[in-house]
């Protein structure tokens, strides 16, 4: 049993980055990622970590100073938002090449322009072809279990990737809610310290990292990164077992709620999944049987899995909180290949919502779920939910 | 209580709604209950309309939408009710609580609220006792005198644990004066 406190989602991943203890943190502060930065801050000051903390000047330097202290073997940690995310991109991008297991939560905000510092996807769909291991949070407490999570998936010897933890700004970021906060002890046992193995400062094994490689070479390195990527689901597992025997949660790769004999579902990421649940539950209490399936490990995609629990559904809306312009919306793309390999595929409707931070309510959701049963689908169409005119 | 108990703030920037949504909310999480506290993020600037809102559950809240259906209003500033329509979805055995000096009646009027209404002048208490326009407090022990939602005690031994550090024991002191003065003054 841990401490059940009243705190925000970005409370909560400064509490897992408090427990976690790291050697080094770089940032910059970006709105709905500020609070994390903040807070983090106030317990390096009162010496509450021993984490020596770099305050830049752009989320570029924060990230290439994260990128070199963990090269030398620090456990090294980031947080960021929308522009601070685009700004960095340039080393988010060679982090994963470079095989350095940094674990950034990253607050979702739509991406400028026009200017808006409210929730979606823009920004972490704009990065998920770069290599990074992506998990999402519903709420404050999944940020900070999947924060803690996200340490020992990246670090193990068999994956060395980067991860991304994502949570909705200001949804979660800001929105006080009960938070379980676990014992330190047991999850400081559980976080462990990095491994120096790999680093530039293990001078008995010398090494070279970022090194370039030209035809010959590249082609191999992007194969292994990818063979690394592939292990995931083991090692995510594995990692997820461990945490459980303190947490009592599990760490599957989606969620399921009520799905077993729905006649239509929603897959939906983030928060909305929750404001999902309650449009559930009011359709079951008025006898429709809808579901609901909540990716959280995003990258890799679980195909297999999600394509298992997908197979016998009628009906399937998928809800984006971010668009593909002139393309099918990410995690709708998604579903759809994860249903290819079906000789008799459920229906499937595209919907965009929530960009700019605009409101979803569980009344919008039912309405989709109404419209899932009609079975009055177009797969080629992307639909909008709470788009005026 | 019905099952989730949802409150909305109206005020403006300076006033602390936000902290007022948050202090609330805190008071029913020692009861045991599970709350949400969380405002609309706007331009943020000094005196520009804000809304918080807070939800009281004995059950986990897992929706994250915003409060539409209010079981009580309350309104920080009096003449942010000639710009927003801070009665939008009052429920009809809902209540409202103003910051005024004005009578129920013609708050009613501007409101566009028939239901029961109530005023406390939260702004003098707060300006006798911290020189400030912080009406939040107050109007937080109004609420409670009205509705039961959470107990003062509850709500004493938050503003405590908020104000002590930031603030210190005089200001500890007198916040929880203004709770009790907003208790026992809050009129039909």
């Amino acid at each position: 049993m841990g401490i059940r406190k009243a705190i925000t989602g970005a409370q909560a991943a400064a509490e897992a980055m408090r427990q976690i203890n790291p050697d080094v943190v770089v940032a910059y502060p970006i709105t709905p990622q500020t609070p994390i930065v903040e807070q983090f801050a106030a317990y390096v000051a009162d010496g509450i970590v021993d984490t020596e903390m770099i305050p830049v000047e752009s989320e570029h330097s924060a990230m290439s100073a994260t990128v070199g202290a963990e090269a030398a073997g620090a456990r090294a940690m980031s947080a960021t938002s929308s522009q601070g995310l685009a700004l960095m991109w340039e080393i988010v991008a060679a982090t994963p090449g470079l095989r350095l297991p940094i674990v950034m939560p990253l607050v979702n905000r739509t991406i400028s322009a026009p200017l808006n510092i409210h929730c979606d996807h823009s920004d972490v769909m704009g990065v998920t072809t770069l290599g990074w291991i992506q998990i999402f949070s519903e709420n404050a407490q999944e940020v900070y279990e999947n924060i803690l999570l996200a340490i020992r998936v990246a670090e193990d010897r068999r994956i060395q990737l980067p991860v991304m933890v994502n949570q909705d700004g200001f949804i979660t970021s800001h929105a006080v809610e009960p938070v379980e906060i676990f014992d330190d002890a047991a999850v400081q046992s559980f976080v462990g310290i990095r491994s120096l193995e790999r680093s530039l400062l293990d001078t008995e094994h010398v090494r070279t990292i970022g090194a370039m490689a030209l035809p010959d070479y590249l082609f191999e390195a992007k194969r292994a990164q990818e063979e690394a990527m592939g292990n995931v689901f083991q090692v995510y597992k594995e990692v997820g077992r461990e945490l459980s025997s303190i947490t009592g949660h599990a760490y599957p790769y989606f969620e399921t709620y009520r799905l077993d004999d729905a006649e239509a579902a929603i897959v939906v990421l983030n928060s909305a999944a929750g404001t999902a649940k309650v449009a559930v539950d009011a359709m079951r209490g008025r006898g429709k049987k809808v579901g609901l399936l909540k990716p959280i490990l995003f990258r890799p995609f679980p195909y297999e899995e999600v394509r298992a629990a997908l197979e016998n559904i009628p009906a399937i809306g998928i809800l984006d909180r971010s668009m593909s312009f002139g393309a099918c919306a990410p995690v709708y793309t998604e579903i759809r290949s994860v249903l290819y390999e079906l000789d008799t595929r459920p229906k499937v409707q595209s919907y965009v919502f929530g960009l700019g931070g605009r409101d979803i309510l569980s009344t919008e959701v039912e309405a989709v779920f109404e419209e899932l049963l009609t079975g009055e689908l177009d797969s080629k169409r992307q639909r909008y939910i709470g788009l005026r005119g | 209580m019905k099952e989730i108990y949802e409150v909305r703030m109206h005020g403006r920037a300076g006033q602390g709604a936000k902290s007022g949504s948050q202090l609330l909310a805190e008071a029913a999480f020692k009861e045991g209950k599970y709350i949400q506290s969380f405002p609309e993020y706007g331009s943020e600037r000094r005196g520009a309309p804000t809304v918080a809102y807070t939800k009281i559950s004995q059950t986990e809240l897992r929706s994250h939408e915003p409060v539409l259906h209010p079981d009580a209003v309350l309104v920080l500033d009096f003449g942010i009710m000639r710009s927003i329509a801070v009665a939008a979805g009052l429920q009809e055995q809902g209540i409202l609580i103003v910051n005024t000096k004005v009578c129920a009646a013609d708050i009613q009027k501007l409101a566009g609220f028939s239901g029961p209404t109530y005023s406390i002048d939260a702004t003098s208490i707060s300006l006798d006792l911290l020189a400030t326009d912080t009406p939040n407090v107050p109007m937080l022990g109004a609420l409670i005198k009205l509705t039961g939602v959470v107990r003062l005690e509850s709500l004493e031994s938050v503003l405590r644990e908020h104000f002590l550090p930031k603030l210190g024991e005089e200001k500890v002191r007198k916040n929880i004066e203004m709770l009790h003065i907003g208790y026992d003054e809050v009129t039909k």
